[in-house]
């Protein structure tokens, strides 16, 4: 690896002699000393190694630093908790709060809570639950840790907060565009032409944007991915623009930023993004690699199968659109060629049909056992367009079809919904494993489409409405 | 008085900075070695060939070691000699260390030990209950069983009868911080162990046993560890030996911490079993006899297994009078990890027996299950003078035989009974009663989303049921300047332990909590510790860092008594002042005069638990001090389509008698339930049929969530004293919150009964996740 130069709790560092894949949580540990980070799970799903990450546009984001390559933090703000405090050791307002309220027992998960309470109080956050389902405590049932963020609501924010928004590598490092790294290293573009440029002469090449998963084939599979590509620092593949009746999605959008996007328009799909992993995973995972992934329980595929979207794959400078869901063939294939990736998606402006389920043992931070989208079109009491795709139900992302054909031209009411419930054996034979039994997926696909029916009619459907 | 404040837990600070020191942020010398476990793909096999050439040849290998580089392979049990270090010829689970790497880096020693070629001649495996009831395979030669009365014939001749079968799932424990030890070798031969152990004496016998020393060259030190619940009472040996072992044989420091994947893989957890009963019960839902078969999947070695099922036998009566009873215990030995101790150490299991039991007994007689879990309490108090059962003028004059305490199954006299009372407050504080008919309203209205509600209580038995470890010990120096340092037996693993027997200790001296020095659990300052484990922690070093402190404090209160020409019980200690006579001194002006007369100013003290006798074969003594009680009401809504489901609402009061910190017990007590009703719930481990664990990161195993915890959640102390003389009147309070999350699950079989006629009982499998919740539904309604 280049180097990386990045600030680590206010002092500007330059790291040099690591591995590309060398994590943010191994480095600060193993080569800096600094244990207040800790690891948990090694797999961005407990939250014990939280660092605040602000970039070049002054957004403090939690990240998880196991599995956080360092050319990713390029150029960036890094706080880790020994950072939190002020330099005369004034404690940062969640700190104190999290003394105060008892909101450590062993402590081990702490210094991961209190730096994401930090970024959420930088943010002006007081969804708690939301920010905090990232991260895992075993020991306090997580009430006080609650009743800390609420105390920590509105307290001044640490001075360093605007020095580390002001921070900007004036060379960003890691070699910049134009694939001037020795063989075997990083290539970090900072624009979607160099991208395309240098995958098509590197088609084997591991493409890294959130790393939220392909992190866990170097920190749990310990593969070498070399050569290797960060996206995260191409602007012009994350934006999200609206076209007329349409909107169009780049691929290295973030599910975070896409959360916030997807509020207006499409909030049943914003309400499945929230329910997405967690505030550190969906700052880093980008739509573009829950798509290209392949994963047959990602949840973005099939709400995006269901709104009728479009894939934009590019190659060099060729491109080609195709309909999400003939990108996925088979299990963990995909209809993409050599150095060929996916540029970005589209879909509809509005769908007020569509409604997103997901159901999982835990409702924060689980993989899907199933996911099932509906976007219905009744028209005078008829349906007159169907769209419904399931994850979990299938080697890939997949519609059903034969359902859809089902309700196509019927009466929009329980008989028909009953009538088409067979179909979904027709459209799905899918497998058990630690998430659920087959039969479980399959009952309960049918049953969504019975809650989809109540749904739109108006009546509750969800647990997570109900007061006590 | 600092007993008794809700002071912050004393790392607080240290924990929110990211200064609080585990043992993998302990600093070792530039040349310390790491280690990992190359582990076995097979369930059971004998061991065919071993080729470690690729590990060797791996980059920052130093060594790898098998069964053929020992002439005496280090065992690692607590409990029988039958947990090799390394795999000797034989591997008996998918998981099992076979070879050990020695690397230079974590990672290099991870990934060389992937890099190990082992062949397997296949043997059974035996992975369910089921399997190991077919091959007999067992630990001890049969069941345990213990009865009182007879039960068989007391069913028989009940009005009516109720029976079941149903099974309960095991945990993990994830704690947060992982397994982790490190060793660093001294000169002749000693070792000093840094190990994240509830028990640092095991640590210390089982690596001196290694090592083929004295127990006084080795040394463990223990500051704190990242969450235990019993998954560290003995669950770090085998990292604690190989790290020794490793240290001893190259002369440099060592340090081992398993991956979360391979620390899931590898170590035991909470045990499963499946429980089958049999109850005859009358039109009010009274058990007259009751029949209890537990079949525990144990795995592959002993390790606690025995103790652990002794105390759900020891719990299966929770607060009910059971006048004939009949338990029958399987401790079954299968192929799959040690299931070893976790919080309430069999005492759940056994306590979400007997509350299904009643659930299905007011299903049955359709009661609420409130009335038929109050109609079978134990007695509460003795009413005076026996009589002759009549009534007379008004009163009940009682017959011999129901004055008195009433006893448990293993004939323990149940004298502190509260749960009357206790019960009584929380439904009322709780609403209980409007709350049913309001759910019940509720769910008339929705037919797709039903709620549920249920108040269950506990009654958790308080003692080491293996009487020895009911000792502590306590070490407190005073120096000339008023400092004063404490030591002691326990050890820290979040529960605030350290906080609550430094304010005992203060407390004594009259001084701030904060002006006593916390120090690490460390064997060569306290020896022959215990395990800090059955809530044991402050009732045992608490008392012993009171005897040790109140030592010291008597004799700077004679020393100034015989300056001043006073009585000692003159000298008073109090708001860090010191008065005798008139005489004002500072805690340190008392200490400094102390020292200049050659008054001893450092002191030992010792506790044994008064009263506990017991006899583990038979089934009969007094095996516990007292009783802790609690209770819960916990109201939850399910969803019929999915069975997703949800807790809305918990009550809770619990009993830690004159709590020693209300704000600690508070945070055991929340913790607990939470913890105690992901057990229940989403909190499941999956094995495929060729033994593994498919359920071994936070990916697939999930504990609750921030947002899982209940929305409304109201937690109150009962506060009255312990009528047994223990520390501060206080009482035990790790383990017992932790089975009120079993009202969880019978809040869900509530909601579940609501989607039925009434003519089906929803028997609730646990733990009760969304696809288990759905297939009861669809039970109650395929009538």
């Amino acid at each position: 690896m280049s180097e990386v130069a990045f600030l680590l709790n206010g002092t500007p560092v330059r790291v040099t002699g690591h591995p590309p894949t060398r994590t943010l949580l191994d480095w600060l540990r193993e080569a800096r000393g600094l244990t207040g980070t800790k690891e948990g799970c090694n797999e961005g799903d407990c939250g014990a190694c939280t660092v605040m990450v602000t970039d070049a546009e002054g957004t403090a984001r939690a990240l998880n630093a196991c599995i956080l390559f360092l050319p990713q933090i390029a150029g960036q703000a890094v706080r880790t908790v020994e950072g939190l405090a002020n330099p005369d050791g004034t404690l940062h307002p969640v700190q104190t709060a999290m003394i105060d309220h008892h909101g450590a027992q062993c402590g081990f998960c702490t210094p991961g809570f209190v730096m994401s309470m930090a970024c959420a109080h930088a943010n002006g956050r007081t969804d708690h639950d939301d920010q905090l389902a990232g991260n895992l405590c075993r020991c306090t049932g997580y009430a006080p840790i609650i009743r800390a963020a609420e105390a920590a609501e509105g307290t001044p924010r640490p001075a360093w907060l605007a020095t580390d928004r002001d921070f900007i590598f004036a060379q960003v490092s890691s070699g910049g565009s134009g694939g001037r790294q020795p063989p075997g290293d990083a290539f970090t573009p900072t624009t979607t032409d160099d991208l395309a440029t240098w995958y098509a002469a590197n088609p084997d090449a591991t493409l890294i944007a959130g790393a939220t998963d392909v992190g866990l084939w170097v920190t749990k599979q310990l593969r070498d991915l070399a050569p290797v590509a960060f996206l995260n620092g191409i602007a012009d593949l994350a934006r999200i623009e609206p076209h007329g009746d349409t909107i169009r999605i780049g691929a290295g959008v973030t599910l975070s930023a896409l959360w916030e996007a997807m509020k207006a328009p499409h909030p049943s799909f914003a309400e499945l993004i929230r329910r997405y992993s967690s505030v550190q995973v969906r700052n880093a995972a980008t739509i573009g690699g829950n798509i290209a992934n392949g994963s047959p329980i990602g949840d973005g595929p099939p709400a995006l199968i269901a709104m009728a979207a479009t894939l934009h794959l590019r190659h060099g400078d060729t491109r080609r659109d195709l309909a999400l869901e003939d990108f996925f063939l088979a299990y963990r294939k995909q209809d993409r060629n050599p150095g060929e990736f996916v540029e970005a998606v589209t879909i509809p402006a509005t769908a007020p049909a569509l409604r997103c389920y997901k159901i999982s043992k835990r409702f924060d931070q689980d993989i899907s056992a199933v996911c099932g989208c509906f976007n219905v079109t009744v028209t005078n009491g008829t349906v007159t367009q169907a769209r419904i795709a399931f994850g979990g139900m299938a080697g890939t992302p997949k519609r059903a079809s034969h359902v859809e054909a089902a309700l196509l031209g019927q009466p929009w009411t329980m008989a028909t919904i009953t009538a088409a419930l067979p179909a979904f054996a027709q459209d799905y034979a899918p497998m058990s494993d630690m998430r659920a039994s087959a039969a479980y997926r399959l009952t309960t696909a049918q049953n969504l489409l019975t809650r989809y029916f109540h749904d739109l009619a108006g009546a509750p459907v969800s647990v997570l409405e109900v007061t006590p | 008085m600092t007993m008794g404040k809700p002071l912050p837990h004393d790392s607080g600070p240290l924990h929110v900075s990211g200064q609080a020191r585990y043992v993998d942020d302990i600093p070792l010398p530039g040349n310390a070695l790491h280690l990992a476990f190359g582990l076995s793909t097979c369930a059971h096999g004998d061991i065919a060939g071993t080729d470690l050439s690729a590990a060797r040849a791996a980059p920052g290998v130093v060594m790898v070691l098998s069964a053929a580089d020992f002439t005496d392979m280090p065992d690692c049990s607590p409990s029988a000699h039958d947990e090799p270090l390394l795999a000797t010829g034989r591997v008996h689970h998918v998981g099992q260390a076979v070879f050990l790497v020695v690397a230079d880096s974590h990672l290099a020693a991870r990934r060389a030990a992937r890099l190990g070629k082992i062949d397997y001649t296949p043997l059974p495996a035996l992975l369910t209950v089921d399997d190991a009831l077919a091959a007999n395979s067992r630990f001890e030669s049969g069941p345990v069983i213990w009865q009182r009365g007879d039960a068989s014939a007391a069913i028989a001749a009940a009005p009516q009868t109720i029976e079941g079968s149903f099974e309960v799932g095991g945990q993990e424990h994830f704690y947060l911080e992982g397994q982790v030890a490190a060793a660093i070798p001294g000169e002749g031969g000693d070792m000093l162990v840094h190990s994240s152990t509830q028990h640092p004496t095991e640590i210390q016998h089982k690596v001196a046993h290694a090592l083929h020393l004295p127990m006084s060259q080795v040394r463990v030190e223990t500051r704190r560890m990242g969450g235990g619940f019993g998954g560290k009472e003995s669950q770090g040996n085998a990292l604690a030996i190989a790290c020794a072992v490793v240290a001893a044989r190259t002369g440099r420091p060592a340090r081992m911490r398993y991956d979360r994947d391979d620390d899931m893989v590898i170590t035991g957890k909470r045990h499963d079993l499946r429980i089958r009963y049999r109850a005859g019960i009358d039109a009010q839902g009274r058990i007259l006899g009751l029949e209890f078969t537990h079949l525990f999947r144990c795995g592959w070695s002993l390790d606690l297994s025995l103790p652990v099922a002794d105390r759900a036998m020891l719990h299966a009566d929770n607060c009910y009078w059971l006048p004939a009873i009949r338990i029958e215990s399987h401790r079954l030995k299968t192929n799959t990890q040690s299931a070893t101790a976790y919080r309430g150490f069999g005492g759940p299991q056994g306590m979400v027996g007997i509350e299904r039991v009643i659930d299905h007994a007011a299903h049955a007689t359709g009661r609420d299950p409130l009335d038929v879990r109050r109609i079978n309490f134990y007695r509460a108090e003795s009413p005076k003078g026996a009589g002759t059962g009549k009534r007379f003028g008004g009163q009940y004059s009682p017959k011999p035989e129901e004055i008195g305490p009433q006893t448990t199954p293993y004939h323990m006299p149940v004298e502190d009974f509260i749960a009357h009372e206790l019960v009584a407050e929380l439904e009322r504080t709780s609403d209980y009663q409007a709350r049913k008919a309001a759910i019940a309203a509720w769910n008339a209205k929705n037919p797709i989303l039903k709620k549920g509600i249920a108040l269950t209580p506990v009654k958790f038995g308080i003692s080491f049921t293996l009487t020895m470890y009911n000792q502590a010990g306590a070490l407190v120096h005073v120096y000339q300047d008023g400092s004063v340092i404490l030591n002691h037996g326990g050890t820290e693993m979040g529960q605030g332990l350290f906080q609550k027997v430094a304010q005992v200790t203060a407390g004594v001296f009259g001084i701030d909590a904060s002006a006593v020095k916390i120090t690490a659990t460390d064997t060569a300052k306290v020896p022959n510790t215990s395990a800090t484990a059955a809530s044991s922690g402050a009732d045992l070093n608490g008392m012993a860092a009171q005897v040790a402190a109140t030592t010291l404090r008597d004799r700077i209160a004679a020393h100034l008594a015989a300056k001043h020409q006073a009585d000692p019980s003159e000298v008073t200690f109090a708001g860090g002042r010191v008065t005798v006579k008139g005489t004002d001194l500072s805690f340190a002006e008392a200490a400094q005069s102390a020292y200049q007369a050659r008054v001893p100013l450092f002191a030992t003290g010792f506790y044994a638990t008064p009263k506990i006798v017991w006899d583990r074969i038979k089934g009969t003594g007094r095996p516990f001090y007292y009783f802790a009680y609690g209770a819960a009401v916990t109201e939850v809504v399910i969803d019929t389509l999915t069975g997703e489901n949800r807790i809305l609402r918990t009550d809770i009061l619990h009993d830690t008698g004159t709590s020693l910190n209300p704000a600690i017990d508070v945070g055991q007590i929340e913790g607990a339930y939470v913890q105690g009703a992901g057990w229940l719930t989403t909190e499941e481990l999956v094995w495929d049929d060729k033994g593994n664990l498919k359920t071994h990161a936070p990916s697939t195993y999930k504990i609750p969530a921030c947002s899982d915890r209940p929305r409304i959640f109201n937690v109150a102390l009962w506060g009255r004293p312990n009528p047994e003389d223990t520390v501060g009147k206080s009482k035990a309070v790790g383990e017992p919150p932790f089975m009120l999350g079993i009202s969880a699950l019978y809040a869900l079989s509530d909601a579940i009964a609501a989607c039925g006629d009434g003519t089906r009982y929803p028997a609730l499998d646990a733990p009760a996740t969304a696809e288990r919740v759905l297939a009861a539904v669809e039970r109650m309604r395929d009538v």
